[in-house]
């Protein structure tokens, strides 16, 4: 037999992995034509609405509900009191110590509120408007306690206390020294023999996720079973979690998620709305609904970032780093969610980055305020360590005026040394920085434009010039299982994948992994289509649903492709095996004579002779002709568990320009190069890219959620939390390099958080190249008008902005966002 | 969120409009593109008891030439004063700052009084409004009075407009010739409101500022008019050093708060700036 025999008589049809494929999708989503978790409707249904504190903290009076309960068509209203029994305690799945203090977190205040916008009673009515007018009629007597705002003096010797009942404001210390665990050297040694040590502190401002669709949870009773829709990532995660809290039993609740609009971390949460939307389902029988508004989304759905980072850098006079100290002080909020104390601790093995440290050292304290919990948002305790590293050094490059590509290349991991174990402990799979680093440059235009900012300098033009790097690495694919349980998680990081062959040809593959936006979909589809030869248009996934995908962790972390889509392709190739047994005896041939080319199993050498897959498919639904002793279906599952995380890496550069005269701040050219291994489909990776991007570049310069002195939330729309649009960014010049990830059999390493990752850091160092010459070392996030104008003129960091909210639109106040009636609105006309 | 209950009126004629805002009384709000009371009322900042929609009242829609002035419809949409022909040539500073309005959906709704009687400091419209010495139409029971736009504007969201007033039309003096205008916006995101806006008009006369008129967005409760700066332009050089040196004084008797985006300090320092390049610009240099 010769090679020319053995190839195909035709040519099979193009390999779907790779094509730019349309995202199949989208009709629905962007044009509306799905049921988004508030267009159910059901016979019966109920409406809550949840009244909320105006104040951070307090001890819960009298709560008086008559007025309200006897409101036109208000069916119930409990107060936490009234759930206190039932309601258990919102979960948290990640005690990252042993001694980590967990104050327990009620879905309705029972005795305490501890921020505003707390839950603390609930209307239960028989429209959503009649629910709404009652939130004004309830009285709740607040008896005011000090309000911990401020992390610094949270901890301090007698500062006052979040809760009551909890000894201090820390909730954990969580430490890793690279020295004591055997993965580095001892960084007080290579502080003490350091040339250069530079010190600083960054903060990671808090930020609100804005998804795009709001929260909404509708239940629906059927006897002793309960069917929960709900706009969430993770319905899996969340059936565990609410049989666990509230005691209904696990096999006897449904939890579906159908389209969701936007995530980013926001709804990978067991929310208390959540809870509250199934106790009061329960309690009266009848099917309820509940969808918050903006405001309270912004002011109750969990936050993110909020850190202070303490780091110090050691390095020589020649720029060789020789240790990492890190201190961080993490942000909890009021209350831990799922994995509140675990964000930080994502990030604990990310500092050291793509560089080559000997000596590495990370503290963290978690620590109580009376503010919204904090807890995933996009990236996870990776952006935050990556904005530290990567800022920290460009100030290592000035005290050595050295350039700061120059100071990276020369402490960066080379691509021959990959795979590469880090200080951290975590073994990077592959990559090549220089190469990416390379492209973006030219992409850039960086020459140029250094040029260019050298013209404006020397000319002391009003607009000045800079240009900052991001040369950053991330962990993705959560996550082998095994280290999950290392650092103490509830849960696993395996993904689940079945295959249906139908009898009419057409697959259906059922995925563990929800999507919430990304286009599982479509790339499951372009996955499936080469393994099995199938047309991808003959390709349906089906997710989010308990009843139908029975297994799975859902999506965060970039983990969907990365571990869900391995788990779709070793499903499809036992798929592919199974057909193969009954492929053999159709054709009357040995299993090893047989080649499955396209779609179709042939016997090789027998040019013409062959039976596709799909005809397997109707073959096995008949089980007329089967082969003996096997059992009559194709379909197949598989679960995988990585061994390793994958980890993407690339290099962002972004141009900006400074208008020294008003400190405005625009960007004038972006350009990244992206390493997330395999692409499977261009389009959705560009998409990834520049979502990411937006966010990532929102945080450097435009979103920050502000608290005022009395922990009022007056970030509570969106005319103050400014979330940019299109026409806030500039064109995005974007490239890839490609190294496969070894550790799944896709060797895709994750896009999801990429863009967000990489770019903040960009962006502040950018803005700082362009005025450090004008004294500026440093300017707080986000980067407003403000903040630069002060830095450039008055020296510092730009300081604290005002705690106000605009007057623009009459000037939304806590009172009003939170729903309750403030003499202004019983007087109607203007403020 | 959802409004508090309201009684609505959609009368079809200005006396019908004034007859059912006189039947709402005191509580009685009037709806125009409702860009800004919808969201406030959805905020329950504002709860009217009547709200009285002037939409279909298509006598108060439309520009005209009257004269020496442009009188615009106080129903007249934003979308429609841009695209407006007799604005373009007699008021371009209005359709300029018009464009900087929200975003196209905006626009597309909100209409120019509006946002006038609306009065929000930080809208672009009513420093504008001010600065091109606007008349404004109201009529009431009563029948029909002008109000100078120096005397509209009260306060912090109060207008010279009484409960059982509606605004008709706004009368802009035509400024043709050898007038120059711009508006210099600030503000962080496209979508924003100003954090401080500068509108300019000047009149250029043998290379000198025959005269200037300068309206200043969100430095106090009200737009107002930089006094000192065009007093000083006022038959200066129209050079970027006069131009700069009369700037100095744009923030002078403003009175700016302090918020998130800007404390008071920092505005005064924008309108100097912002003012300096919206004359530069209006001047055409």
């Amino acid at each position: 037999m010769t090679a020319v025999e053995d190839r195909p008589v035709t040519a099979g049809p193009a390999k779907e992995v790779g094509q730019a494929r349309k995202r199949k999708e989208d009709a629905r989503l962007i044009t509306g034509k799905t049921t988004w978790t508030d267009n159910m409707v059901l016979p019966g249904m109920l409406h809550l609405a949840v009244v909320r504190s105006p104040v951070a903290h307090a001890k819960l009076g009298t709560i008086d509900v008559e007025a309200a309960r006897s409101a036109p068509n208000v069916v119930a209203v409990f107060t936490g009191r009234d759930l206190a029994e039932e309601q258990g305690s919102i979960p948290c799945a990640w005690p990252v110590t042993p001694e980590m203090v967990n104050p327990g977190h009620p879905s309705v205040a029972v005795d305490e509120v501890n921020h505003v916008g707390e839950a603390v009673a609930v209307i239960v009515a028989r429209s959503k408007t009649a629910a709404q007018d009652a939130v004004e009629l309830v009285d709740v007597d607040y008896d005011p306690l000090p309000v911990v705002l401020d992390m610094d003096r949270a901890l301090a010797d007698g500062a006052a206390l979040t809760h009551d009942h909890v000894a201090s404001n820390e909730s954990f210390r969580w430490i890793f020294d690279a020295g004591e665990a055997g993965t580095g050297s001892s960084t007080d040694e290579a502080f003490a023999n350091a040339d250069v040590v530079v010190s600083r502190r960054f903060v990671q401002q808090r930020l609100i996720p804005a998804f795009m669709e709001p929260r909404s949870t509708v239940v629906q009773p059927q006897g002793d079973n309960y069917t929960m829709w709900s706009s969430t990532q993770v319905p899996h995660i969340l059936r565990i979690m609410l049989a666990m809290t509230t005691g209904v039993p696990e096999h006897k609740l449904r939890v579906i998620a159908p389209d969701v609009g936007g995530g980013f971390g926001g709804k990978l949460q067991v929310t208390p709305e959540e809870v509250i939307t199934l106790l009061v389902a329960k309690r009266l029988g009848k099917p309820v609904k509940w969808t918050e508004t903006r405001s309270e989304s912004l002011m109750s759905a969990h936050h993110g970032r909020d850190q202070i980072q303490y780091v110090d850098i050691a390095a020589d006079r020649e720029g060789n780093v020789l240790g990492l100290k890190v201190h961080i002080l993490a942000d909890m909020g009021a209350y831990l969610r799922l994995v509140t104390p675990g964000v930080p601790i994502l990030g604990a093995f990310m500092f050291p980055a793509i560089y080559k440290f000997p000596a590495y050292r990370f503290d963290c304290q978690g620590v109580f305020t009376n503010k919204t919990p904090t807890d995933a948002y996009r990236g996870a305790g990776r952006p935050e360590a990556t904005f530290a590293i990567e800022r920290i050094m460009d100030e290592l490059a000035v005290e050595l005026d050295m350039d700061p590509l120059e100071l990276r290349r020369r402490n960066w991991i080379n691509a021959e040394e990959f795979p590469f174990t880090t200080v951290a402990g975590l073994e990077y799979d592959s990559g090549d920085y220089e190469q990416a680093t390379q492209q973006a440059l030219e992409l850039l235009g960086y020459d140029e434009l250094r040029e260019e900012q050298r013209r404006r300098r020397e000319s002391n033009d009003p607009v000045q010039l800079g240009i900052g790097f991001s040369t950053f690495t991330e962990m993705c694919g959560l996550a082998p299982s095994r280290v999950l349980g290392s650092l103490s998680y509830g849960a696993g990081g395996w993904e689940h994948a079945s295959i249906r062959m139908l009898p009419t040809g057409k697959v259906e593959v059922i995925t563990g992994s929800t999507p919430h936006g990304q286009g599982h979909e479509t790339a499951w589809s372009q996955l499936v289509a080469d393994e099995l030869g199938v047309p991808f248009e003959d390709i349906e996934v089906l997710h989010g649903d308990t009843a139908i995908s029975p297994r799975g962790l859902d999506t965060y972390g970039s983990r969907s492709l990365v571990v869900g889509g391995a788990a779709v392709v070793n499903a499809s190739q036992k798929v592919v095996a199974k057909a193969r047994t009954v492929a053999a005896h159709l054709l009357e041939a040995s299993e090893d004579d047989l080649q499955f080319e396209s779609g179709t199993f042939s016997v090789r050498g027998t040019p013409g002779s062959g039976v596709s897959i799909q005809e397997i498919a109707l073959a096995t639904f008949a089980a007329h002709n089967f082969p003996e002793g096997v059992e009559p279906s194709i379909d197949a599952d598989a679960t995988f568990d990585p061994v390793n995380f994958s980890f993407p890496h690339g290099t962002h550069i972004c141009a900006m320009e400074v208008d020294t005269e008003t400190g405005m701040v625009s960007i004038r050219k972006y350009a990244c190069v992206d390493d997330v291994g395999k692409i499977v489909n261009p389009l959705i990776v560009e998409g990834q890219v520049h979502g990411g991007l937006a966010q990532g570049i929102a945080q450097a310069l435009y979103e920050e959620a502000v608290y005022d002195e009395d922990g009022n939330l007056t970030t509570g729309t969106f005319v103050d939390y400014l979330v940019p649009s299109a026409a806030d960014l500039p064109h995005f010049d974007t490239g890839n390099t490609v190294h496969e990830a070894p550790g799944n059999p896709i060797g895709a390493k994750g896009v999801g958080e990429a863009g967000c990752i990489a770019s903040t850091p960009a962006v502040v160092n950018a803005a700082l190249d362009a005025v450090r010459h004008l004294g500026v070392s440093d300017i707080l996030m986000p980067l407003t008008p403000e903040r630069v104008w002060r830095a450039i003129h008055r020296g510092g960091d730009g300081g604290d902005r005002a705690t106000a909210g605009t007057n623009a639109y009459g000037g939304a106040q806590t009172e009003t966002t939170a729903g309750v009636s403030t003499p202004e609105s019983r007087l109607g006309g203007d403020r | 969120m959802i409004p508090a209950a309201f009684d609505y009126a959609r009368p079809t004629t200005v006396d019908e409009a004034l007859r059912a805002l006189a039947d709402g009384g005191e509580d009685a709000k009037i709806l125009a593109g409702g860009q800004s009371l919808i969201p406030v009322m959805r905020l329950r900042l504002a709860a009217p008891a009547m709200v009285v929609d002037l939409t279909r009242v298509t006598e108060l829609r439309g520009v005209r030439d009257d004269g020496d002035a442009l009188a615009i419809g106080a129903m007249t949409t934003h979308s429609d004063v841009i695209a407006d022909p007799l604005i373009r040539e007699s008021a371009p500073l209005i359709a300029q700052a018009t464009e900087t309005v929200a975003d196209r959906q905006v626009r597309h709704r909100g209409t120019f009084g509006g946002a006038l009687a609306h009065a929000d400091p930080a809208g672009d419209l009513p420093a504008v409004a001010l600065a091109l010495d606007a008349e404004f139409v109201l009529a009431g029971p009563g029948g029909r009075r002008t109000v100078p736009a120096r005397d509209f504007f009260v306060d912090y969201l109060t207008t010279a407009l009484a409960e059982d007033e509606l605004l008709v039309e706004v009368r802009v003096p035509k400024l043709e010739g050898s007038w120059g205008m711009h508006y210099e916006k600030f503000n962080r995101v496209a979508q924003a409101w100003s954090i401080v806006a500068v509108a300019a008009a000047v009149r250029r006369e043998n290379g000198h500022i025959a005269e200037a008129r300068i309206g200043l967005t969100n430095m106090g409760p009200t737009p107002l008019r930089a006094t000192a700066t065009e007093q000083a332009l006022a038959g200066a050089d129209a050079g970027e050093a006069a131009i700069a040196e009369a700037a100095r004084h744009a923030a002078e008797g403003t009175a700016p708060s302090d918020d998130l985006n800007a404390r008071a300090d920092y505005r005064a320092h924008l309108a100097e700036v912002l003012t300096r390049r919206a004359v530069t610009a209006a001047v055409g240099l």
